[in-house]
């Protein structure tokens, strides 16, 4: 054990380490690592509003949740949603990235405009949106009032009312992944790309050949953050529809709010938590195959 | 050519700007001036402080921003201490169970706390814990990300430092806090930015946890106001609402907008 | 090294315990969860009011928590209750009260009634309809409080416009259908309902009681079964359908209850149906002659009652039990039932509150008031069952459901009653 400390602190007992991470590592372990079993354990239980004990009930609960038409369509809906941001946000997010990757004063105040929803509660966005989407009144339905398309009502409407929130979730997020996307640019070599010029790369094909490539780690990285981002939240939909229309936008976070604090249906919003804990292991797998971890890890 | 090409991207980069900024200028704009039926992107009506007060005295706003500066102060502090520790373990020593306990702070970078609000919000009601600060504190106290960004930080500091103030008789704790802390104060400002931004924004575990106004926050208390069923004009008052409680961070986002970028660039890349 | 420790240890605990002092503790107090659903002041006045029963009371202090809306509401209840922490007494839906018997979250009051010398009397003043939501299997589980019913607003400026006789509001559904269609142009909806989840429910209760053949509407009196997919309930349904797809007379999709009357004070809407806690709101705000109606009859009058009652939370001591009661004496004397309902809007749930000089005078002034309580005779629980939050879901789903095309009405309603008796099937 001792051969194996670092050099500085040679003459210290390997407690000392324990009782450094001690404290963090108990909260992670009660409330991170903990939950997650227990959720698992839970799930096989029916246990909900004034029962005394939970009831062992083995697979009940999923295949309850397999039968259930709004469990599958909640399960559509977080894979539409994601889908919906998480491309959007990235390209725009580049395409931002590309526009003010450079110097200047007056840039500083772009980006500034890019950004800025990032530091904005997610409530606060929705809580603004709603009223931009609001029927006739809203901003939203006036514009297309004078379009000539009449009000559309787009949150009551189930065809639009999961892309009005992802589109509001692409102009929060877009501005988040471009800094990730401007350091990446500011990360390539520009000698790289000089000498491609002097060879008579164009601009077009620079980017094609050489620019994406070369931030292929960087999106593979940003597109883990971006999916983890869009199944983590349901701050809108808790103000914005409350999953309206007969649960068009209800996402599967929300879903387990419901399911847990109005329904106080413990057994069935664990097993939903299972089902999020393995959506989340699934999109967050790239992240430890990537090349990139050592470079962001090590 | 060169020029066209130049301009072009300034305009395109301005304009986009400009839409970026729509939904910041209608809130400040409406929350600014008399309510009116006709909700309009610029304002019609004139100007008005009507709306912020009405809402400052409805609403105990003051409260609200005292329970969410408390939270978001101690819960940061708290973390410096212990993010720090833990940050310095894992940069200088090597032993069992390394690997393991990487694998539990990784668990918590890839399962957001908000995803397990059923399992917490049980164990925090078995702690008798519910409707209390602490409670809503309480998981966020060991923090992964700031203990990457600190571990990173301290395993770029010369170890000749660390070891001259050793054979100067230093303790493990002064060398700690004397030697190793004051060298890394970008990963701390970083880590300051992101944990001050997400407590002051978050509001799904707040919600869950607090049950008086003693405790609510910010958040909660404005979406308690935009969700409750009061009519007329409403928008006027929940842009006043949502401007009360975002002012403050938009402000310093604004003032320091270079440091709050790199904060979450380097806090989301260690994540 | 120890010392090291011990030093680490103890900032560490000290921290924690810093973090523990500023959390606070709870007070000693009674506490009490209330939602307000409607526009005005109502937080404010039940404030008020609580200072007033304070400073009255000196040995008890109550402690009002405002808990968002009726949902929000149930919610926070519910999450205290479990989180063991739950407040001494709460506002809550009078639809609520099978839920929390049967939970056990609130208690049953006949005991504290009857050790009340005016217990009896006190419970005999309230309005009969008001006083039928407070049961659950024989005993009384709340009291009545900030209750409501809905009522038809229009518009009678427009009524003038378009030369409808504005003192003539429609009587039934077939006028309602001709005086929308008249109502309704380019810049204008004839007839506006609020379909949002919490407010669609509310709504169908009162269509369903206006076309239903034997005055059951929706659920039975013991709240164990609902009657989703009667023929008289998919007609009322396919009525809305119609009044936006076919008369195209009211604003297709799903409007938000608390737009609804901001439309109608904008002229955007001659006709809506809400509630009379709203009535305060509007006469303060209309810059039109307005009127208050009873809702168009189907086969006979019909309406929804709604709003909280007052519950007292189970397992709390005998002592704060006692205080809580008093406290809720207080809110619902007939002098405060009187100004309460002048206040907001909000129907005075005591018949001697309409004896008071004071509501008498307010009638006198504002006739309109008195329709909501003219209407009483013929209204009824809105719909009450078991897991009544989830029940609500259920049918405000489906509803929407229908009104967004994705099913016809009766296929909505089929799928809402199989729905509604998979869940009930526990209680059976």
């Amino acid at each position: 054990m001792k051969s194996n400390q670092s050099l500085t602190r040679r003459k210290d007992p390997a407690w000392i380490v324990w009782a450094l991470l001690a404290p963090s590592l108990i909260i992670m372990l009660v409330f991170t690592v903990y939950p997650v079993f227990r959720s698992i354990a839970f799930s096989f239980t029916k246990y909900r509003l004034g029962m005394d004990a939970p009831e062992f009930i083995w697979l009940d609960n999923y295949q309850r949740l397999l039968k259930s038409g709004t469990f599958n369509k909640v399960m559509v809906n977080t894979v539409v949603y994601a889908l919906l941001t998480v491309l959007p946000s990235m390209i725009i997010g580049l395409g931002l990235a590309l526009l003010v990757n450079r110097p200047g004063k007056q840039v500083g105040f772009i980006r500034t405009s890019y950004f800025y929803p990032s530091v904005m509660p997610m409530i606060a966005i929705a809580s603004v949106w709603m009223f931009i989407y609001m029927a006739q009144n809203g901003l939203f339905d006036q514009v297309m009032i004078a379009l000539g398309f009449g009000a559309q009502n787009v949150l009551s409407n189930r065809n639009t009312v999961l892309p009005a929130m992802a589109l509001m979730y692409v102009w929060r997020e877009a501005g988040y992944l471009m800094v990730f996307y401007l350091s990446g640019l500011q990360a390539i070599n520009a000698e790289v790309l000089e000498a491609a010029t002097i060879d008579g790369a164009t601009g077009a094909k620079c980017f094609r050949h050489i620019t994406l490539p070369l931030l292929a780690p960087t999106s593979l990285f940003v597109s883990t953050i971006a999916f983890t981002n869009s199944f983590k939240l349901a701050d809108h939909v808790i103000i914005m529809t409350e999953g309206a229309p007969n649960n068009a936008s209800t996402l599967l976070l929300y879903y387990i709010y419901q399911q847990g604090f109005t329904n106080l249906n413990y057994g069935l919003s664990n097993a939903l938590t299972v089902i999020m804990l393995v959506l989340l292991l699934i999109f967050s797998l790239p992240r430890f195959f990537s090349q990139d971890r050592k470079i962001h890890y090590s | 050519m060169e020029n066209i090409k130049k301009y072009s991207i300034t305009a395109l980069s301005v304009l986009l700007a400009l839409m970026w900024l729509i939904p910041l200028v209608w809130l400040v704009g409406t929350a600014l001036t008399k309510a009116s039926f006709n909700m309009s992107f610029l304002p019609t009506t004139p100007f008005s402080t009507e709306n912020l007060e009405y809402v400052w005295n409805t609403i105990p706003f003051g409260r609200y921003y005292l329970n969410t500066i408390t939270l978001v102060v101690v819960t940061f502090i708290v973390q410096f201490f212990t993010s720090t520790l833990a940050g310095y373990a894992l940069a200088m020593y090597r032993f069992k169970g390394q690997a393991l306990v990487i694998v539990i702070i990784f668990m918590q970078i890839i399962i957001p706390n908000d995803v397990l609000i059923i399992p917490n919000f049980m164990t925090l009601s078995e702690l008798g814990l519910i409707d209390t600060k602490l409670g809503i504190m309480l998981p966020f106290l060991g923090s992964a990300m700031a203990i990457f960004l600190l571990r990173q930080s301290f395993k770029t500091i010369p170890r000749a430092l660390a070891e001259a103030a050793n054979i100067d008789g230093a303790t493990l704790w002064q060398t700690i806090w004397q030697v190793y802390v004051p060298c890394a104060k970008m990963a701390y400002m970083s880590f300051a930015v992101i944990s001050v931004s997400y407590h002051w924004n978050n509001y799904l575990w707040p919600l869950i946890v607090t049950n008086s106004v003693e405790n609510r926050t910010l958040t909660v208390g404005l979406a308690y106001f935009a969700k409750s069923k009061e009519a007329n004009m409403q928008w006027a008052n929940v842009c006043a609402a949502t401007l009360i409680i975002i002012a403050p961070l938009l402000l310093a986002f604004f003032i320091l907008q270079k440091q709050f970028m790199n904060s979450f660039v380097s806090a989301g890349i260690k994540e | 090294m120890m010392k090291r420790i011990l030093s680490l240890a103890i900032s560490l605990l000290l921290l924690l315990s810093m973090a523990t002092a500023l959390a606070g503790d709870a007070p000693l107090e009674l506490s009490m969860y209330f939602p307000v659903n409607v526009g005005g002041s109502a937080a404010a006045l039940i404030e008020k009011m609580t200072e007033d029963f304070n400073a009255e009371n000196p040995d008890i202090k109550v402690s009002p928590v405002y808990t968002g809306n009726y949902d929000d509401t149930v919610t926070k209840i519910q999450t205290a209750i479990q989180g063991g922490n739950p407040p001494d007494l709460f506002v809550s839906l009078a639809t609520q009260r099978f839920t929390m018997a049967s939970t056990k979250m609130a208690m049953p009051l006949d005991g504290l009634i009857a050790a009340d010398p005016e217990g009896a009397a006190f419970i005999d003043d309230f309005i009969d309809g008001f006083m039928l939501d407070s049961y659950v299997e024989g005993a009384i589980y709340s009291i009545p409080f900030q209750r409501s019913t809905m009522v038809m607003y229009y518009n009678k400026d427009a009524f003038k416009e378009v030369g409808l006789d504005p003192e003539a509001p429609p009587k039934n559904w077939t006028e309602l259908v001709e005086y929308a269609q008249k109502l309704t142009n380019e810049n204008r909806w004839g007839v506006g309902l609020a379909l949002n989840s919490g407010s669609a429910q509310w709504a169908f209760t009162g269509f369903s009681l206006q076309n239903c053949t034997n005055e059951v509407g929706l659920m039975s009196a013991d709240g164990k079964e609902v009657y989703f997919n009667t023929p008289e309930n998919v007609e009322a349904l396919q009525l809305w359908l119609d009044l936006q797809n076919k008369y195209k007379v009211m604003a297709p999709g799903i409007v938000q209850w608390t737009d609804l009357p901001t439309q109608f004070l904008a002229g955007q809407v001659a006709m809506i149906y809400h509630t009379t806690g709203n009535l305060t709101n509007i006469r303060n705000n209309a810059d039109f002659d307005f009127g208050v109606a009873f809702l168009p009859a189907g086969r006979q009058y019909g309406a929804p009652t709604g709003g909280g009652n007052f519950y007292i939370t189970s397992g709390i001591s005998e002592e704060r039990q006692q205080a809580a009661w008093k406290y809720i004496r207080f809110m619902c004397s007939t002098e405060r039932a009187a100004q309460w309902s002048i206040d907001t809007g909000y129907v005075a749930t005591r018949e001697s509150a309409y004896e008071t000089d004071l509501l008498k005078n307010y009638y006198a002034d504002f006739p309109a008031a008195l329709v909501a309580y003219e209407q009483l005779p013929y209204a009824q629980p809105e719909l009450t069952t078991y897991s009544a939050a989830e029940m609500w879901r259920i049918l405000n789903d489906n509803i929407q459901a229908a009104v967004t095309g994705e099913m016809t009405a009766e296929e909505a309603l089929q799928t809402a009653q199989e729905q509604g008796e998979e869940l009930l099937y526990d209680f059976q």
